[in-house]
């Protein structure tokens, strides 16, 4: 196989396994598409991987990792209305930060044309909520393409990409965790290099200001706008009937994986029902809808999330006065999680319970096992951060966490983060329960890279309304959690902002020297008003990864001296790094596949017992 | 072909993402209809990772129904048991690391930990077959996936995928050094 970057860009069309995030790179390069960017955010970050497994004289369009989700969109905007085509893509909740932008944009004659990708996270796989975006997409007029697998984000973003040229707007790829993530061999076209950077901005190509009644007209074009897009779904075949002869007059609509769902629900099935596949959720292929109802006695609409399908074609049955039984949600717990297949089954078997052979799950006895949580990685700069500053805190004082992987501070043993909102709301939220509260100290945590997406605000507001709280970046110098992207902070110090926006001093201090950054963190919330905390450390991850690819590297680890150990278990339960192994006898070791020999851990141990091994200089 | 379903299970870092890759990969060799779908995101950062393959003629999501996995691959204890009971279909073969990275919870002393011995006793209640992969002479514990790949390859126990098909795969996704090493191990454990 050829290297992913070279495999992207050949000239010939090919077939390999590829991911559907990757899938989507081959569609932006065949499409022309010029001007790319991103905030990285699950389930979306490995569209950037790919992107950049591109060398860059190779790559035929510009990229960009933006401050967020907005300026992201903004970008992409801009240099569409020079005449490119240029895309964007964010998870979820990064939709909410574009927002403001973002609705704007089908009012806008964009004349390169605009793709977004969109990643959203039915079961919040990853994310603070498994928002349904096809509400917003339909608020703001959005054409929306749901693929289903990889083989469909590729040839969907082409579909996406030849309309929203055609009608100089914007077109949604809804991509959900497991198409963007699954991997499937696909095939794809041709790629023919030529087209070039433009440069054509013409104000009258506008308007572009919707202010007073302008706003109102670019809305009624803005309708057209989606009435001609109806159009181009239907001559595309977005919408696909798949039928079966053993249908009982029965049929299901469904979209994106839950159609796969039904599939592998079908293989266990007595008779088939027929399915309607729409490719393209907003607008809705009215003709096919009703020609589907019109056709069967009983309709199931299998739709994960809400009830976006369903509240409309119940109203086009009820408009065309049609007698189908439409069957949507019916549970509370319909609209909760992710149409997986076994939910697919438990669904219809409730709906037809004569339709599936065998629903009886034959697994093995119930087993208990404990949990997982998610930790911080051996060596993480933030776990030294957040034992040094229990130290610090009185029992009453209240922690606010933010997003990145220092959201994990609030699992035992540190129990340091209460409240979790979104990207940079911690400053905020922070403010406000500190008004009135003479009592407790209100302590706020930040990321570095969140710090530059949406920290700034909340934390110019804490100083210009002179809240007094106390707030610690938790700098480790990368975007971590998503898998190390560059962010402004690497060209843009942070500290140096502070000192400009006026906070004097600015306490900075590595988290591995954590009696210092204790006592640190104790003035500064001894200091009336805002303080202002910078922890840092290197992510250990990125660091350890960079090492062991440095020839004659030599790993070196920790070690329990057993004879001064007094089984105290500071260091496994109270510093908490996974590296620890707790035996039934009350020993300590070592877990040599995870320790990295950091050493963070030693000042846990008031018996000096916890060391470095032999290979330690 | 029959629908065949894998689930492999293990703990972020401990590099599920090439076995995955090098099962699926094998499997296209052996020209089989192949999707997967791998865990990315914050449960990377050391909490329960999963992959899932399915192979076969009439497969459609990437996701498998619960107990109705024909093999398991475990590449810790605690997890091969959590992966036995979630996705292992009655009479399915789990194979198994002895390999423990202690759960939160047992490190804060508020839970046991998971022996071979439960893994062994959980499969016969179950009426399921398990293989124990033995890693104990192994230098670099990053490359264990080897030994569960070449166990795989030794007991043939995807069907239709042969040995040369997982070594294709490897020779795909791996290059100089680092392919030999692999290569090198996946050969000791497909020996007989």
């Amino acid at each position: 196989m050829k290297k992913l970057g070279d495999l992207l860009v050949g000239k010939n069309p090919f077939e390999e396994i590829l991911m559907g995030n990757e899938a989507i790179v081959r569609a932006m390069i065949e499409t022309g598409t010029k001007v790319v960017t991103s905030y990285p955010g699950s389930p979306t970050p490995e569209i950037a991987t790919a992107i950049q497994s591109i060398p860059d004289d190779k790559r035929p369009f510009y990229f960009e990792f933006s401050v967020n989700e907005k300026v992201a969109t903004e970008v992409a905007f801009g240099a569409a209305l020079n005449g490119n085509l240029s895309c964007a893509f964010y998870k979820s909740v990064g939709l909410n930060v574009a927002l403001d932008t973002f609705v704007q944009l089908g009012l806008m004659n964009i004349i390169g044309g605009m793709v977004i990708v969109l990643g959203d996270d039915p079961g919040a796989n990853s994310s603070q909520n498994e928002q349904d975006n096809r509400n917003i997409l339909k608020m703001s007029r959005t054409v929306v393409f749901e693929p289903a697998s990889p083989q469909e984000a590729y040839e969907y973003y082409k579909l996406a990409a030849t309309l929203a040229r055609k009608e100089h707007t914007v077109v949604v790829v809804r991509m959900t965790t497991h198409v963007c993530h699954a991997r499937q061999k696909i095939s794809v076209d041709a790629y023919t290099a030529g087209n070039t950077y433009q440069t054509d901005f013409d104000s009258k190509n506008g308007p572009y200001i919707a202010l007073t009644s302008m706003a109102l007209d670019m809305k009624r074009e803005s309708i057209k706008r989606l009435h001609r897009s109806g159009q181009y779904i239907k001559d595309a075949g977005l919408n696909k009937e798949i039928t079966s002869n053993n249908n009982q007059k029965k049929g299901i609509i469904t979209s994106g994986l839950p159609y796969r769902s039904v599939l592998d629900v079908f293989e266990k099935a007595r008779f088939r029902p027929d399915i309607l596949k729409l490719g393209a959720v907003n607008p809705l292929e009215e003709t096919c809808i009703l020609s589907f109802l019109k056709t069967h006695d009983e309709v199931l609409i299998l739709e994960e999330l809400d009830d976006i399908l369903e509240v409309q074609i119940k109203s086009l049955a009820y408009d065309s006065g049609l007698k189908t039984r439409v069957i949507g949600k019916t549970d509370d717990e319909d609209y909760v999680g992710e149409y997986t297949p076994d939910k697919a089954m438990d669904k219809i078997s409730l709906v037809w319970p004569d339709m599936i052979n065998d629903n009886a799950k034959t697994g093995v006895l119930p087993i208990q096992v404990p949990d997982r949580p998610a930790q911080m990685c051996p060596g993480c700069g933030h776990r030294s951060a957040f034992f040094a500053i229990k130290k610090a805190l009185a029992q009453e004082d209240i922690t606010v966490a933010d997003i990145g992987c220092h959201t994990l501070g609030y699992m035992p043993p540190y129990n340091i983060g209460e409240i979790l909102m979104c990207m940079g709301a911690s400053t905020g939220m922070a403010s406000g329960l500190s008004l009135f509260n003479d009592k407790k100290k209100v302590v706020a945590f930040l990321g570095d890279s969140t710090f530059f997406h949406a920290g700034l605000p909340g934390l110019i507001n804490t100083i210009f309304n002179n809240h007094n709280i106390t707030l610690v970046i938790m700098e480790n110098g990368t975007t971590a959690m998503t898998g190390h992207q560059d962010h402004a902070g690497t060209k843009i110090p942070i500290k140096d902002l502070l000192k400009g926006f006026g906070i004097e001093p600015v306490f900075s201090c590595d988290t591995y020297k954590q009696s210092e950054l204790t006592d640190m963190v104790k003035t500064a919330m001894q200091t009336k008003g805002f303080s202002v905390v910078i922890a840092h450390h290197p992510c250990m991850l990125k660091f350890t990864r960079l090492q062991r690819k440095k020839s004659g590297f030599v790993q070196q680890h920790i070690t329990i001296n057993q004879e001064t150990c007094t089984k105290i278990h500071n260091c496994v339960e109270r510093f908490g790094c996974p590296t620890f192994i707790r035996n039934p006898n009350g020993r300590v070791d070592i877990n040599l596949d995870l320790c990295i020999g950091d050493g963070s851990c030693r000042p846990s141990c008031p018996e000096q017992a916890v060391g470095f091994d032999k290979g330690a200089k | 072909m029959k629908a065949y379903n894998i689930y492999i299970t293990g703990v972020g870092g401990q590099g599920i993402g090439l076995l995955s890759q090098a099962v699926l990969r094998g499997i296209d060799h052996a020209g089989i209809n192949a999707i997967a779908v791998d865990t990315h995101g914050l449960a990377q950062r050391g909490g329960v990772v999963v992959s899932q393959i399915r192979c076969g003629d009439q497969i459609h999501s990437p996701l498998i129904m619960k107990n109705t996995a024909d093999l398991v691959l475990g590449i810790e204890l605690h997890e091969a048991l959590r992966g036995l009971g979630l996705a292992l279909r009655k009479g399915g073969t789990l194979v198994y690391m002895d390999v423990s990275w202690q759960p939160l919870p047992v490190r804060l002393g508020l839970d046991s930990a998971i022996s071979a011995e439960d893994v062994q006793m959980a499969c016969k209640a179950g009426g399921s077959m398990a293989i124990k992969v033995d890693t104990t002479a192994m230098k670099d514990s990053r490359m264990q996936n080897m030994a569960l790949l070449g166990t795989i390859a030794k007991h043939g126990l995807i069907p239709g995928v042969l040995t040369e098909h997982y070594v294709a795969a490897l020779e795909d996704l791996l290059s100089g050094e680092l392919l030999n090493k692999n290569k090198a191990l996946f050969d000791a454990y497909t020996d007989e």
